[in-house]
């Protein structure tokens, strides 16, 4: 039975969520509207006059060789970290669903990382991979691995991956973790009598179960990639070295507060908030035709 | 096909002992259905029989195979879950074709078998469906289907009809029946509903509190309880129990003043404190008794009265089923006589029986 709340006042309701569309509108709505009006301007080095140029700030961003080589990095660094994030979330929750001792530990000490600031994660990172002062750098260099990743684009990249991913596998641990307590006992011991083995249960009974899950933090890890880790990167590679760690949203950072360039900056933002939309979309759609059991 | 058996199987939670010692026989083919009052074991004994939870001592065996190590999957059982336990992501197909598919089954022989399992449970036109598009007893009957098409060695159901409604359990408890008729899977099935166990069961084994009570074919249940569980736990209304004394020959009982002749004497018993039990359906008025007792309350209920009654001397509540048309009213003051064949006689201090 769902619950109905009757007013008697029309004019309460509106007032109870104008806080939160208050909210809305001027910290997402006015900058997204000035986002998409900057997007069809040019302004000079100085900010004062601005011209209305249509769409050319787009063209100019589309032929950016710059613009390209950050859609490369930003589909490589996304999938890695999409994948990074949610395969040993999965593993960690299966081991945690199991009857254990101090399982409540276990997953009290998995949910740590998602509280950690990025800042404060990227330091930590640092603590370890870096060449000259972190554990496991200094180990690798004194192996003699080359280890650096302020010189090395794959080494840099792949620690901004690493340090995104592992901030986000709790998020995904909790998301998986709720998903297999859903799953009934009996079902996966019905799958056990009919003859299945522990590996063909999960494959065939626990892992299609979950898929709802799966997408949803497909798609939410997706975003996280592309708009929620500028302050990993920011503090351990700063986009670089050369454009290797720039991300989409890191070069929007880079064009529009370092190079001034508002106009472009904004055309990119744009193009950001689309893909969101489209993304958004795609899984309302998803959820909305399939997978509820 | 096999039969199971069950050596010395205990069972302990943590510090709390839910099974203590279970020995049982169950033959070839036979269908059997554990009793007993919920939360005594009974669920916990069948998933020892599947190998779902581990015994903590003890033995089990399918056929003269020692499975007591033995994975559920290795076993060759199926289950019937209270709840079905579908594979809510796979079509009624698809669920029952499921475990033949995991060993290996070729795929025309798959689709054989589970189409005539379909047949069987009239589940064809409902193949392709998806477990929530489905009523309960279709699910059940997809359960049933489930377990049916692998041709195990033994069926275990625990409580498979409890989540129907009273005119499907009917029906559903006659088609178990069926089944079991046409198969001959040795089958063992938990229940608290007494007439399914009564109706179902080739033997009946009691329960009570972890313990075997009883194990029995439903008559033997029913016309010689082992204990004063086992006739008060079946029957409806329960059996009367009314506290009394064996005499000094121990060849009848002493009722407060009142003595009721037995049809057979228990010497070595003589002067001890029992329970004499009496069904409610083999107390009559009239006749030579001497055991009174004043109407309290009459339920007609058609076919039967019910009549509850204080005995006179020891104040006992008594149950007397009568015909529908007998005439009683409240107050009235009864002569109630009973056949000595129709006396169950326990020792009061452990419940057992006395004789035969
Ligand atoms: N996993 C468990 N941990 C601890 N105690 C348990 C567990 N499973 C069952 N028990 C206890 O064991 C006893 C027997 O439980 P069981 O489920 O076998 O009862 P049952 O006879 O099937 O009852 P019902 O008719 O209500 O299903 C109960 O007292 C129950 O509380
Ligand atoms: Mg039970």
């Amino acid at each position: 039975m769902r619950k109905r709340v009757i007013f008697n006042d029309k004019a309460l309701p509106y007032l109870l969520l104008l806080p939160q569309v208050a909210i809305t509108l001027i910290f997402f709505f006015w900058p997204a509207a000035q986002a998409v009006y900057f997007s069809t301007q040019i302004q000079d080095a100085f900010g004062l006059r601005s011209q209305f140029v249509w769409f050319e700030n787009f063209g100019a961003i589309l032929s950016d060789p710059n613009y390209l080589s950050s859609i490369r990095v930003t589909v490589v660094f996304s999938v890695s970290v999409t994948v990074l994030a949610i395969a040993p979330a999965l593993l960690l929750s299966v081991m945690a669903d199991k009857q254990i001792r101090g399982a409540t530990t276990y997953k009290t000490l998995l949910i740590w990382p998602y509280a950690v600031a990025p800042a404060i994660a990227a330091v930590l990172w640092l603590f370890i991979f870096h060449p000259s002062v972190g554990l496991l750098g200094r180990f690798l260099v004194a192996i003699g691995v080359p280890w650096d990743y302020a010189l090395n684009d794959a080494q840099a990249l792949l620690l901004v991956v690493l340090a995104s991913a592992w901030k986000q596998i709790s998020y995904n641990f909790l998301f998986f973790l709720a998903g297999l307590q859903s799953i009934p006992r009996s079902v996966l011991e019905a799958a056990a009598i009919d003859g299945a083995s522990q590996t063909r249960r999960f494959w065939t009974i626990v892992f299609p179960l979950l898929s709802p899950t799966t997408f949803f933090l497909l798609v939410v890890n997706l975003v996280y990639a592309f708009f929620d880790t500028f302050g990993t990167i920011h503090a351990l590679t700063r986009g670089g070295p050369g454009t290797s760690t720039t991300t989409l949203i890191y070069r929007v950072y880079v064009d529009g507060r370092d190079n001034l360039n508002l106009g472009t900056s904004s055309a990119q933002s744009v193009v950001l908030m689309l893909f969101v939309i489209a993304l958004t979309m795609i899984q309302f759609r998803y959820i909305e035709r399939r997978v509820h059991y | 096909m096999a039969e199971v058996r069950l050596g010395g199987v205990t069972k302990q939670f943590g510090a709390v002992r839910v099974i203590h010692g279970v020995d049982c026989t169950i033959a070839d083919g036979e269908f059997v259905v554990i009793l007993g009052p919920s939360g005594c074991g009974k669920s916990t004994l069948l998933r020892i029989i599947a190998g779902l939870e581990q015994q903590t001592s003890g033995q089990v065996f399918i056929g003269p195979r020692d499975v007591t190590l033995v994975e559920p999957k290795d076993r060759n059982i199926a289950m019937v879950f209270q709840n079905y336990a579908l594979y809510p992501h796979l079509s009624v197909f698809e669920n029952m074709a499921y475990g033949l598919k995991v060993r290996g089954t070729p795929r025309a022989e798959v689709d054989t078998r589970v189409r005539r399992a379909a047949r069987t449970l009239e589940l064809e036109a409902l193949l392709d469906r998806r477990p929530r598009q489905l009523s309960g007893g279709q699910r059940q009957r997809v359960a049933m289907g489930r377990a049916i098409v692998r041709d195990p060695q033994v069926f275990l159901f625990d409580e498979p009809l409890s989540n129907l409604d009273a005119k499907l359990r009917v029906q559903m408890r006659v088609e178990i029946k069926r089944l079991h008729q046409s198969l001959r899977t040795t089958s063992v099935y938990v229940t608290h509903d007494q007439v399914e166990a009564m109706t179902l069961a080739d033997r009946l084994i009691v329960m009570n509190a972890g313990r075997v009570e009883q194990i029995g074919t439903p008559l033997e249940v029913y016309t010689t309880p082992a204990s004063t569980f086992v006739g008060g736990f079946i029957g409806s209304p329960p059996m009367n129990m009314l506290s009394g004394r064996l005499s000094a020959s121990g060849d009848s009982v002493e009722l407060g003043d009142t003595a009721v002749a037995l049809a057979g004497a228990f010497p070595t018993h003589a002067g001890r404190p029992i329970v004499l039990g009496i069904r409610p359906e083999h107390m009559s008025i009239g006749g030579r008794s001497r055991l009174s007792a004043s109407v309290e309350l009459v339920e007609a209920l058609g076919a039967d009265t019910l009549v509850h009654a204080t005995t006179g001397s020891a104040k006992d509540i008594v149950t007397l089923r009568l015909p529908g048309d007998a005439r009683v009213d409240r107050g009235q003051r009864l002569a109630i006589d009973v056949a000595p064949a129709n006396l169950h006689v326990f020792d009061r201090d452990s419940g057992q029986r006395l004789g035969r």
